[in-house]
Parts: structure tokens; C-alpha cells; sequence
């Protein structure tokens, strides 16, 4: 890949030209080409949080035989931020029986909805930014349309909703990357290690057609769920406390144990602790 | 008679032409029990009700205009070379039989096989392994069995392999082709020319296929054990490079090359020599490296999801248990209120929930050192020590701090006796219905059912 010191260009306004997203980079001392995308930030964990899921409306009234519902597969950030920076363009794969089943998404924000009748698993395929990853990731999701109670009408005002959180994590991401990213709101990004410099650049600006690529005001966002990891954080916590405590006991007990098969003595001479 | 006498049963049977009508009918109607009803049919069964087919239905030929006839009839073949007459069926159409050769003339196709002139022979085809009788016969043969080398190879006079036949068969016919064309040009696109008949790759070819058709059962299986285990050693050699953990066991490290080096010569080497080495790895590698090789081959990757390399840590976690304790480790989880799969798999969650399965686990292992360490102690002190005065007075004291001890420990109303005995020996994991449902002094919720035993 070529790396050469470009431009970086920031534009106001909601102007819809064409995306330009390149950034500026002190040239390496190394000649290969290649190094800029090549030198990688050791130790350094780069992740992005994402939810994905459907969300799925009966169309009631409108609803035919072979389209009762309306659903939205997407992937978002956890945060409603945009994804933009990171991912190029996202593949979901549907059931073959929708026209052109591999649909491409290539502008945050990165979203599908279609009209159907039948549940199935969508395929999603990340497709990162050059600098990022040149390896996609592959996601399933399960459509679900019907809600998990089935008693009474479906109602077209509450929608079947199914979402999943998880995190991309970039182990070690490449210098370019981690430069771009390190205070994109959509990137969690751990402090740098002392002594490292990196020029630090302002956020580039998304000028995609689609307008504003994170999902803060998005139509649906009333129905996203919202993922907070203290509520496990402190489940989990308070389970290792009392296993912990279980350990503890067991240990006691082992010890005791121990201590009272020794070898034989004489019984005045025995002494249980 | 006599019998039916004594059972009281009619002497007289029912009217026998009766029950022949009678039973036809409902045969027809009904298949006989004890057999299913497709096992039935499968004997032909019963026939169909309806008829599947209404005959009324099936397509009418346009009644036609012309007059057919089937004759016996005469008729030859251009494909025979003699004149043989043999008699067929012939559909005649108004009085007219039909014309032209037999329809199954025009199958017999034959290989053109090159003849070549004794003037030929001489200027182009002479071999210091092969006499002119010699190739003669083999084109003779060759024509009259359309290149089926095989049989060719049956039938020569004199010994030689398909291969040979063959190869002089080819290069023959290839040399006749460019000595008769007028430029080397014209016939360079002719197969026979294009690619020549290399007879020592044939051969070898040969000879390798039924070595490897010939092989045994167990060589098969050697063979397959030896690929496999060079995988595994290449792939753990791979991660164990990429690692940058200091505390991978240098063992491993020497057990790797060494087995690589026996891997080397190909597959000529024995299993046994592979497997030494591989033996001494993994005993040497404890749940470390394991984890430390898991994190290597997670670097490795560019990107991952979260959730999965918290599998891959898991899984790394749990090889030395087996399929019982895992299964024991979720289950506590679930008692103890802990999703399987984090729902927020965020760094933080996923290092607690890795965390809490250890400490599960180890649990779980005190716990069955417990119970072995009780199964010993149990049977100490039932033992013969009643010839010793002091040893009886000793298994007292035993029995006696163990039951004194139990209660401490368990605070919440176990009546100290037998009962605790009882529970000893009855030692089961976690999760089963508590027999006291009160916590003590409630302090933190509990939502593990536990047995008092268990502590």
C-alpha cells in the first residue's frame, strides 16, 4: 500500500462532495512504500464497540402472504457514534430467496431493511478501511419477527427487537490507524505509552452523501437497547466473592484434614487442632 | 370334536361358501394386523382402493391415416464386413419398409491407427529395442483391438510392460506424422505430436499409485498419524515463535525441534519416534503456556471479535478438565446467576467472567480432593484398629472433631450428628435444592442453592 505524506482535509459544512478522508503523516524514514500501513503500534489494543441486530415491525393492515413484516438489519456503535472511520462497507447476506441476497452497504450508516415474511439467519461481514484490517470479520444473526409471547395480535407499533454487543479488537493496529483514531468517539483507545509520539490530528470529518453517519437520531434508535457492563460487572463480582469464600473454607477444611492423618502416635501425645 | 365338547363351542362351523365370499372382500379391505402398513405394501399389500389412473384419461393417439404393419424382415448392415443376413422387426408404413442402412451402423467407429511403409520403417523408425517383426505385430494388434493396451499387452508374443508397447506405439506413429508432413508446421497442433508419451513418468506414476492402493489398514492409519502430528507441530511451532511470553516452557521448545527434525526425512519415519517428543510437550506445558499460546495466536490475528477470543481463553482455562467438570462449572454459573455468555462482552466483563471460571474450577477441584481425602479418612477409621487401644481412643477424637468442625463452619441450623455424617459421605457439587432455605443473618443474597455439605 502505498504511504506517501498527503493532505489532510477538513470540510465544513454539509457540503456533499465526495469523501475525503486522508491524513497528513510524518514520512518515514524507512523507503519501502509500504511501511506507513506496515509500522504497527506495539501493546497497544485498539477495540470498537458495536451492537447489531433487527429490528422487525408487523405491518398489520398492510401485511401480504409474502410480506407481513418491515425489519432493519444494522450494525451500529455502542455508543451511537459513527463507524464510519473504521468500517469501509458491510455485506449482509440474505436468504437466497431475496432478489440479490448480498447486499453491500458502503456508508455509515451501515443499515438494511427489506419486507418479508420469514425468519432466518443474516450473514454480516465487516469490511474494514485499509490502514485498519485487511481481514473482514463475519457475524450471524438470527432474524426473529414474532415476539417470544404469542398471545394476542402482533402490534405494528412495538417492534420485535434483537440485538447483540460485542467489540472488534485490533491487537496491534497500524501506526495510520491509531493516529486517526485516537480520539474518534466511536474508538476506545487506551492512553499512549510514555515516550510515544504520534501526531496528534484533529478527527476528520465524515462528508458521506448519506449526511451523518452515527445513529444518535436515528428513526429507530427508541428502540435500541442499551448495553451497560456494570450491571455484569458487579454480577459477576459478587459470584467471585462467594466462590472465593467457598475456596477459602474448602481450603481450611483440606488443611485440617491433613493435619489429622498423621502417622500413628502414641494418643497422649496426639493433638487435634 | 371331543375338544369343542368340552369348550362348549358349536359343533357346527359356519356355512363355508360363506365365508370364502366373505373374506376375499374384506381381505381387499383391510390389511391383516400386526405389521405396519408399509411394511404390507411392500409385499404387494392391498391393492388400491381407486384406480390411480382413470384409463378414459390417457392420451388417444390421433387415429392415423397410414397403414401399419410389423414384418419380419430381412436386412444388412454396412458396418459387417462379410455378408451376413439376419432378420429383424421392421414397422412397414403402407406397404413401404424403410430404407437406408442398418441405424446402428454408424456406431462402429474404429481408431485410425498410422501403417506405416517398410521404406518408412527403415529411414525413420529403426530402434535398437525393438525388431520390424516386432512392431508389426503391435500395430497388427493395435488396429485389430482399437488401442486397448491392456489387451494388447495379453496377446503380444513376447514379454513387455504396457508402458513399453505404449511408448513405441507413440513415438512411432509420432515420428511417421512429421516425416509425412510437408512442414513440421502443419502437424504441430496434432495431439500425438503436441504431447509425446513419456513413458518413465508412466511408470513412476504407476508404480506409486499401487503402492498406494496396495497399502495396508495400518499403514494407512500410520501415515494419517504421522501428517496429523506434523500439523500440530508446525501449527504450535507457529504460535509458539509469534509468542513474545518469556514464561513458555523452554522444554517444549527443544521437543519442538526435535520432533520437526524427525518430521524431516519425509515419510519414511515411524510414528513412535514422532510421538516421543510430542509426549514430553505436553506434560511440560502447563495452563500457562496455554494461555500464553492462546494470546500469541490471538495477536495473530489482525482483528477478532471480543466474545471469541474469550472462547479461545476458556477453552485454554478448561483443557485439562473434562467434559463432566465443564459442564459442573456452567452449571455453577447458572446457580450463581452468571450468564454463560457475557450479554456486555466488554474487556472488563470478559476478564472477570474468565477469572470467575477459574476460581469455579478450582473450586471444584478442592472440592473432589475433599470427598477423596473423607473417602480415605472414612475408611481409616473404620479400619481394624481395634487391637490398639490408643488408635480406638484416636478414631474417636477423629470422629468427634469432624463433627464438632461442621457445624462451626455452617451456620445456619444443621443438627450435628448423624446427620453430618451422613452428609459427609454423600458429598455432591454445587446446585442442588438447599434443605435450608434461610440465609444466615442474610448478609448477601444468595442466589446459589447450596447443600450445607458442600462447604
Amino acid at each position: 500500500m502505498p504511504q506517501t505524506a498527503i493532505e489532510a482535509q477538513v470540510e465544513d459544512g454539509g457540503s456533499a462532495s465526495k469523501p475525503q478522508r486522508i491524513i497528513k503523516l510524518s514520512k518515514t524514514t524507512d523507503d519501502s512504500d509500504k511501511k506507513g500501513t506496515n509500522k504497527r503500534v506495539k501493546d497497544i489494543e485498539v477495540c470498537v464497540p458495536i451492537v447489531y441486530g433487527t429490528i422487525a415491525f408487523y405491518l398489520g393492515r398492510k401485511a401480504s402472504e409474502s410480506q407481513s413484516h418491515k425489519w432493519t438489519v444494522y450494525v451500529r456503535g455502542a455508543t451511537n457514534e459513527d463507524l464510519g472511520a473504521v468500517i469501509k462497507h458491510v455485506v449482509f447476506q440474505l436468504h437466497p430467496s431475496f432478489n440479490n441476497p448480498t447486499r453491500i452497504v458502503e456508508a455509515p450508516p451501515f443499515e438494511l431493511s427489506e419486507c418479508g415474511w420469514g425468519e432466518f439467519e443474516i450473514g454480516i461481514s465487516i469490511f474494514f478501511h485499509s490502514d485498519v484490517c485487511d481481514k473482514h470479520l463475519d457475524l450471524y444473526h438470527m432474524l426473529k419477527l414474532y415476539p417470544e409471547d404469542e398471545s394476542g395480535p402482533q402490534s405494528t407499533k412495538k417492534p420485535v427487537v434483537m440485538e447483540s454487543y460485542n467489540e472488534i479488537v485490533f491487537p496491534d493496529p497500524s501506526e495510520c490507524f491509531f493516529a486517526r483514531v485516537q480520539n474518534h468517539p466511536a474508538v476506545v483507545v487506551p492512553r499512549m505509552p510514555a515516550g510515544f509520539s504520534l501526531p496528534v490530528l484533529a478527527p476528520v470529518e465524515n462528508t458521506n452523501e448519506k449526511g451523518r453517519g452515527d445513529t444518535k437520531d436515528h428513526p429507530l434508535s427508541q428502540w435500541f437497547l442499551n448495553f451497560s457492563e456494570a450491571d455484569e460487572l458487579l454480577k459477576l463480582a459478587s459470584a467471585r466473592q462467594q466462590v472465593q469464600a467457598h475456596i477459602v473454607k474448602l481450603r481450611r477444611e483440606l488443611s485440617v484434614i491433613d493435619g489429622m492423618s498423621q502417622p500413628l502416635k502414641p494418643a497422649s501425645s496426639y493433638e487435634c487442632t | 370334536m371331543d375338544a369343542k365338547d368340552i369348550l362348549g363351542l358349536p359343533k357346527t362351523p359356519l356355512p363355508i361358501p360363506q365365508e370364502k365370499k366373505s373374506r376375499p372382500q374384506k381381505d381387499s379391505q383391510r390389511k391383516p394386523d400386526g405389521i405396519s402398513r408399509e411394511v404390507y405394501a411392500l409385499t404387494g399389500g392391498v391393492a388400491p382402493l381407486m384406480p390411480s389412473i382413470d384409463v378414459s384419461q390417457l392420451k388417444r393417439r390421433p387415429p392415423s391415416d397410414e397403414k401399419i404393419t410389423w414384418q419380419w424382415l430381412p436386412f444388412t448392415s454396412s458396418a459387417r464386413k462379410d455378408d451376413l443376413q439376419l432378420y429383424h422387426w421392421v414397422r412397414v408404413v403402407n406397404g413401404v419398409p424403410p430404407t437406408g442402412d442398418y441405424s446402428f451402423a454408424k456406431y462402429n467407429k474404429s481408431v485410425d491407427v498410422i501403417r506405416y511403409t517398410d521404406e518408412e520403417y527403415e529411414k525413420y523408425l529403426t530402434d535398437p529395442k525393438w525388431t520390424k517383426e516386432e512392431t508389426d505385430q503391435l500395430f497388427d494388434l493395435c488396429e485389430r483391438f482399437d488401442l486397448r493396451f491392456i489387451i494388447i499387452a495379453d496377446r503380444f508374443p513376447t514379454h513387455r510392460t504396457v508402458e513399453e508397447l505404449k511408448d513405441r506405439y507413440y513415438s512411432v506413429s509420432r515420428a511417421i506424422l512429421v516425416a509425412r508432413a510437408p512442414s513440421p508446421g502443419e502437424v504441430a497442433g496434432h495431439p500425438l505430436v503436441k504431447e509425446p508419451y513419456n513413458v518413465t513418468q508412466e511408470t513412476e506414476r504407476k508404480r506409486a499409485l499401487s503402492m498406494v492402493l496396495s497399502q495396508t489398514k495400518h499403514q494407512e492409519r500410520k501415515d494419517a498419524e504421522v501428517l496429523a502430528e506434523a500439523k500440530r507441530i508446525a501449527e504450535s511451532r507457529m504460535a509458539a515463535r509469534a509468542a513474545e511470553e518469556p514464561d513458555l516452557p523452554v522444554p517444549s521448545d527443544v521437543g519442538l525441534e526435535s520432533a520437526e527434525g524427525a518430521v524431516g526425512p519425509g515419510d519414511t519415519i515411524s510414528p513412535s519416534n514422532v510421538q516421543a517428543p510430542a509426549a514430553t510437550i505436553a506434560p511440560s506445558t502447563s495452563v500457562i503456556a496455554d494461555n500464553a499460546s492462546t494470546l500469541a495466536s490471538l495477536r495473530m490475528l489482525r482483528v477478532y471479535l471480543r466474545t471469541y477470543a474469550l472462547e479461545q481463553m476458556v477453552q485454554a482455562a478448561s483443557s485439562s478438565a473434562g467434559l463432566r467438570t465443564i459442564k459442573r462449572v456452567e452449571q455453577t454459573l447458572q446457580d450463581l446467576g452468571v450468564n454463560l455468555k457475557p450479554k456486555v462482552p466488554t474487556k472488563a466483563v470478559c476478564a472477570e467472567h474468565l477469572e470467575l471460571r477459574k476460581e469455579i474450577l478450582t473450586l471444584l477441584n478442592l472440592q473432589k480432593q475433599l470427598q477423596y481425602k473423607e473417602a480415605e479418612g472414612s475408611s481409616f477409621r473404620d479400619g481394624s484398629y481395634g487391637d490398639m487401644p490408643g488408635t480406638a481412643k484416636r478414631s474417636q477424637r477423629a470422629a468427634d472433631q469432624d463433627r464438632t468442625f461442621v457445624p462451626d463452619t455452617i451456620s445456619f441450623g444443621v443438627i450435628p450428628g448423624d446427620r453430618v455424617v451422613k452428609r459427609e459421605q454423600k458429598r455432591k457439587g454445587p446446585g442442588r435444592t438447599s434443605e435450608t432455605p434461610s440465609s444466615p443473618a442474610g448478609a448477601h443474597k444468595r442466589p446459589r442453592k447450596m447443600k450445607a455439605s458442600d462447604l
